[in-house]
């Protein structure tokens, strides 16, 4: 059945592609398709007591096994099948021609990541990554705003060289343990076989990483979605940019206990990062002046509450259930709601001709409806309650303290490459004059800091300690998007938002759409649990 | 089914909300006549649930199934205990009230009345979550809920900038305290095992006191933040940009009293043990700094509303001591006194600007006495009720406070005495200076009486100014389990009460006479400045936190980003690739003589290698 998701959207890009038939037109029924089919899926798999997984699977000796058999899977196709749904009805292309070539792009685009969420051959659910990064880029270089050629250029050359270390990575991993399918590693795991190596987790988490923009490698994200056409931005942020996220809790969730030691040595490390992504990142988005920068900056900014899910799932041995469904639960809010508002953000371009957030103002008394959405949508990511994001943060907020007691020290890592990089790096600076005692100094002072405030709490351990600072993000998120609702909506109406006209009942639609499965999952996030 | 009942305590201003926001856009009497059955459906159950009426216990619902080994589903359930059922009563009766009210008050204004009425149905949703909640992560959406409403209730006219600053600033504050709240919640998960109020009991005794206290002051911030203490205040005067009723019920008598509720609902769950001499002396603290702090600042508004704000945030404050001081009943019962004449104040003050032609500076009226005098005299039923005279419903609630304080720790009594003096002398300027002598302005000089639908809130709230703080009427209402109003005695809370009174009415009288000054003698120094600039506490957060964290450090870091991470990284990345690129096509730029020179080389390099394979082996 799965297939099905993957031959009808390539005949519909091929009729219109070769045929020249209709771009929105097929690309809708195309998109209605799978989504009944991903719903059915979803339903079938998480509703019914004993869900026949096979009967979805696409069985059989082929290289393109498809299954539903990971617990992310469903959640993922449906957020797929509900972004593209929207971000083909929301489309409004320049031309014809353009319309077209949109349209082929945003169905190769969902199903390269559809194929990559049901993929269960590991070599496939990378090489469908790979396929629908390729649309991504023609678009932006042919189609997308500002200085687009340089930006498709710098993000193509980055990812690739991202997907270059992530695939020595994969295939390191695969021969290790002679399985190449996530189900066949769950087996050889639990045949005793364990991964030694150091480097291969380091390998996956830098290439998955840059994928999902981790920090330091998150710069490509930001330009890369403003300047992309908006169903491309729709479905990249929304969509594509999980499969990181999916395929590092996927391989945790196939190797079990396991993950621990396996990528438990970079557990510290990506704790600092992910810190980055929600701090540093954060204030760089505070400090954004256009609103498709902002936009772009935090969803980056919010990886990091998923990243941290994923610490706190290995850091527990993939025995922390909590932390996997509130990342599936986040990156299912996460990508409804940035597509929602990269929706918006198009539609407000194309009113006011601008998106320089200090040459706007009132176009909520203008356009109340825009602005109800476009509320509605910012205040989900920053997470407010009874809207789909809340569910997920909250949830991995708790996951990262639970089995955690006052008292009760975290029992060290064997190896931890934080502490490598640190005592090399301190071997390496104590023998240049004066910079080596200043530099022990800051660090005594650091790690000073840290202890005393997890002395505070009776000891909290690595992963709790990151999260304290973690929330802080909630204060950051707020500002930022509060702030752009007040220069966009609120205020005196301003020069573009005079140009104003308004929205059509396609534009409105799509992205009704989008807000009532943000309000549905919010009020009822046990359909997801 | 009928068990299930008290559901609709929630969901009926829930869907009312959004029936008025989906469907009645345009027509706003539906909106507002069912923004009002709604409040006064949720008032009557309140009151028969009160009467004794019973249905048995409501289902509790799992929310979010939570299967980690030692957790908790997060479930929703409703606790309805005499805590939550009588202060369900304060939130629906004055919620009731102030609906009432607006239809007079927002008569004439040309704003979307439906997103008000719908503003305010999602207000009474959220605070009703907050009020029965039956476990923290519940209290906490209810909590993140009436922030948002209150943001849109603030920022109604969000056309004028700065009721929309106003409405992001106290969203923004809010979020700052709900950052401890949620890493208190965190620790009360890890620490008692469970979130839900039933369960905590009893569990403290085990719990490292150190650990305790942490638990306890991170959760505190959360109430920092609802309930405006100091440093957190800063948001409560600017939301006086709101609507005078909204003022009067989320900013006066029921949101900002959460954060004290929901202290007291922690103590009497948790235990009193579980809040630590640590925990205990910061919560005392804070609220003692806040009590004379904001009634300093009081003392030199002119705008009528600002007086009343700062002088809410110094009641609260009082409050919050009280929690400290371990008097949760007396905390409960001068919320529930303050609530009601609190609100009085603020409709009363929302009818005086109304009928001002919207002027809210005391020093533009003057003679309201003999142009609205129902009004005027409500309006000083709440005065006397807040400045304590003996027998208005304030003296009780604010002797009880004294009492608890002089027992456990007599510094919070003398800060507690000098609040009162304070209170009372801006009490009476505000009186003295907006209600007798003579019209100091057009607005004004053409006042006239409130309508009705200003003026029976406004009346039934004077009752209840008068009454609400005798044992007859308390005992019943009063939001804690148990409540028995004293008897006072003569002592020394009552005679230092006494002459703080006395000493703020006669200073009050001396400086501004009987309403015949035309300005304020005390402004002009620097200390009435420094007062009516709030201290400069909130141009410290705006030049030092926001202009420096949000502004400067944002900016230096988005510098570093783009310029390093994004420019030498990412872009390098792309540079290095391309000019790798060149290089190679040097190669294949199709110009034999280069082809051959390529390929000697080659020919060269391959014989070496061959030749040195053959030595080597």
């Amino acid at each position: 059945m799965l297939i099905w998701l993957i031959i009808v959207p390539v005949i519909a890009a091929a009729l219109i592609g070769l045929l020249k038939a209709p771009g929105r037109a097929t690309a809708l029924v195309s998109a209605t398709f799978t989504l009944i089919l991903g719903v059915c899926a979803f339903i079938h798999t998480t509703f019914c007591a004993n869900p026949c997984i096979d009967c979805w699977s696409t069985v059989g000796n082929s290289e393109l096994w498809l299954s539903l058999e990971t617990p992310l899977s469903p959640i993922m196709l449906l957020l797929s099948v509900l972004v593209t749904f929207a971000a083909v009805l929301g489309m409004k292309a320049p031309n014809k021609d353009a319309e077209r070539s949109w349209a082929i792009s945003a169905l190769m685009l969902s199903t390269g990541a559809t194929g990559a969420f049901i993929s269960d051959n590991i070599i496939s659910f990378y090489a469908f990554h790979e396929l629908a990064l390729i649309p991504t880029f023609v678009m932006i270089g042919l189609y997308g705003r500002g200085n687009r050629r340089t930006v498709a250029w710098t993000a193509t050359v980055y990812l690739g060289l991202a997907s270059m270390v992530l695939l020595a990575g994969l295939l390191m991993l695969c021969s290790e343990l002679r399985a190449y399918t996530f189900s066949g590693i769950r087996l050889a795991i639990a045949q005793g076989v364990v991964p030694t190596s150091v480097l291969v987790p380091g390998l996956l988490l830098a290439g998955f990483g840059t994928l999902v923009s981790l920090f330091p490698f998150h710069s490509w994200a930001a330009p890369a979605y403003a300047s992309a056409p908006t169903p491309i931005a729709m479905l990249h942020a929304g969509v594509l940019k999980k499969f990181g996220l999916y395929g590092l809790f996927t391989l945790a969730w196939a190797m079990g206990p396991v993950c621990k030691d396996f990528f438990g040595c970079w557990n510290n490390l990506l704790l600092v990062l992910l810190l980055g992504n929600v701090l540093w990142v954060g204030y760089v988005t505070v400090a954004q002046t256009r609103l498709d920068d902002m936009l772009g900056n935090s969803s980056v900014m919010h990886m990091g509450y998923i990243f941290l899910a994923f610490a706190a799932f290995v850091a527990s041995g993939a025995g922390n259930e909590l932390a996997h469904k509130g990342a599936a639960m986040l990156m299912l809010a996460h990508g409804l709601t940035i597509a929602l508002l990269f929706l918006l953000t198009g539609q407000i371009e194309s009113q006011t001709r601008t998106l320089e957030l200090d040459s706007m103002g009132g176009l909520g008394r203008k356009l109340p409806m825009l602005g109800f959405l476009f509320g509605l949508a910012g205040l989900a990511s920053i997470g407010l309650p009874l809207l789909a994001n809340f569910a997920g943060e909250f949830t991995v907020f708790v996951s990262c303290f639970s089995g955690w007691q006052p008292g009760a020290a975290t029992a060290a890592q064997g190896c931890d490459i934080l502490s490598s990089i640190y005592g090399w790096f301190e071997g390496w600076m104590s023998s240049i004059w004066l910079i080596g005692p200043v530099f022990g100094w800051i660090f005594g002072a650091i790690t000073g800091a840290l202890n005393t405030i997890s002395g505070w709490f009776g000891g909290l351990g690595p992963v709790q300690l990151a999260t304290v600072f973690a929330l802080w993000g909630l204060v950051i998120s707020a500002i930022y998007m509060l702030r752009a609702f007040r220069r966009v909506f609120e205020g005196n109406v301003g020069l573009a938002s005079e140009r104003a006209t308004g929205l059509s009942c396609a534009d409105i639609w799509a992205a009704a759409f989008l807000a009532f499965f943000i309000v549905l999952f919010g009020v009822a996030p046990f359909i997801i649990f | 089914m009928i068990q299930n009942l008290p559901w609709l305590f929630l969901l009926l201003p829930l869907v009312v909300s959004a029936i008025n926001w989906l469907c009645f856009k345009k027509c706003a009497c539906m909106a507002a006549t069912l923004s009002i059955l709604s409040a006064m459906a949720t008032f009557a159950m309140c009151v028969a649930y009160l009467m004794g009426w019973q249905t048995g216990t409501p289902t509790t619902y799992t929310w979010m199934p939570i299967m980690a080994e030692g957790m908790p589903s997060l479930s929703v359930g409703l606790l309805m205990d005499p805590l939550a059922m009588r202060m369900m009563l304060v939130v629906t009766g004055i919620g009731l009230l102030v609906h009432i009210f607006s239809l007079g008050y927002m008569k004439g204004d040309t704003s979307n009345h439906s997103r008000y009425f719908a503003g305010l149905s999602i207000f009474m949703f959220s605070m009703t979550m907050i009020v029965l909640a039956d476990n923290l992560a519940m209290t906490f959406i209810g909590w993140e809920m009436v922030g948002f409403s209150s943001y849109l209730l603030i920022g109604h006219w969000f056309d004028k900038a700065s009721a929309a600053d106003a409405a992001k600033k106290a969203f923004i504050t809010n979020r700052v305290g709900d950052f401890g709240f949620l890493i208190g919640i965190l620790l009360t998960l890890a620490v008692f095992g469970t979130l839900s109020f039933g369960e905590m009991g009893g569990k403290a005794a085990a719990i490292a006191p150190a650990v305790l206290s942490a638990t306890i002051i991170c959760l505190f911030c959360g109430a920092v933040g609802k309930s405006a203490q100091f440093p957190l205040h800063v948001w409560l005067p600017d939301a006086m940009e709101g609507p005078t009723p909204v003022s009067a019920l989320i900013h006066a008598a029921t949101m900002v009293a959460a954060g004290v509720y929901m202290l007291v609902r922690l103590q009497v769950s948790m235990g009193e043990a579980a809040f630590t001499d640590t925990a205990c002396t910061v919560i005392a603290t804070v609220g003692a700094i806040t009590a004379v702090l904001a009634a300093l600042m009081a003392v030199q508004q002119d705008d009528i509303k600002r007086v009343l704000a700062y002088s809410t945030l110094s009641q609260l404050g009082y409050m919050v001591m009280a929690v400290g001081l371990l008097a949760g009943e007396a905390a409960m019962f001068h919320l529930y006194t303050h609530a009601w004449f609190k609100a009085l104040l603020f409709l009363g003050a929302g009818a005086i600007i109304v009928r001002c032609h919207h002027e809210q500076d005391i020093w533009k009226m003057g003679g309201l006495s003999k142009r609205m005098p129902l009004t005027v005299i409500c309006f000083l039923m709440g005065t006397c009720a807040l400045i304590a005279i003996p027998g208005f419903s304030g003296f009780f609630s604010k002797e009880a406070i004294l009492d608890a304080a002089l027992t456990k720790n007599p510094v919070f009594f003398w800060v507690g005495a000098a609040v009162a003096a304070l209170t009372t002398f801006y009490m009476a300027r505000l009186c003295l200076v907006a209600f007798l002598g003579e019209a100091r302005a057009h607005g004004a000089a053409e006042a006239r009486e409130a309508g009705p639908t200003m003026l029976l809130p406004l009346l039934i709230l004077s009752i209840m100014a008068i009454i609400s703080g005798y044992g007859f009427v308390a005992d019943g209402l009063v939001p804690y389990e148990g409540f028995h109003a004293h008897g006072f005695a003569l002592g020394l809370p009552f005679y230092v009460s006494m002459g703080s009174l006395v000493i703020g009415l006669l200073l009050a009288w001396a400086v501004y006479g009987l309403g015949k000054r035309r300005q304020d003698p005390l402004a002009g120094n620097a200390l009435s400045t420094a007062l009516r600039k709030r201290l400069y506490i909130d141009d410290v957060y705006d030049k030092g936190l926001i202009g420096f964290l949000q502004g400067n450090l944002a900016r230096a870091i988005e510098l570093f980003d783009n310029a390093i991470l994004h420019g030498i990284c990412t872009q390098g990345a792309g540079w290095l690739t391309g000019r790798f690129g060149k290089l190679l096509t040097w190669f294949q730029g199709g110009i034999l003589r280069r082809y051959s020179v390529v390929a000697a080389l080659g020919a060269l390099l391959f014989l070496f290698l061959i030749v040195s394979f053959s030595f080597t082996h």
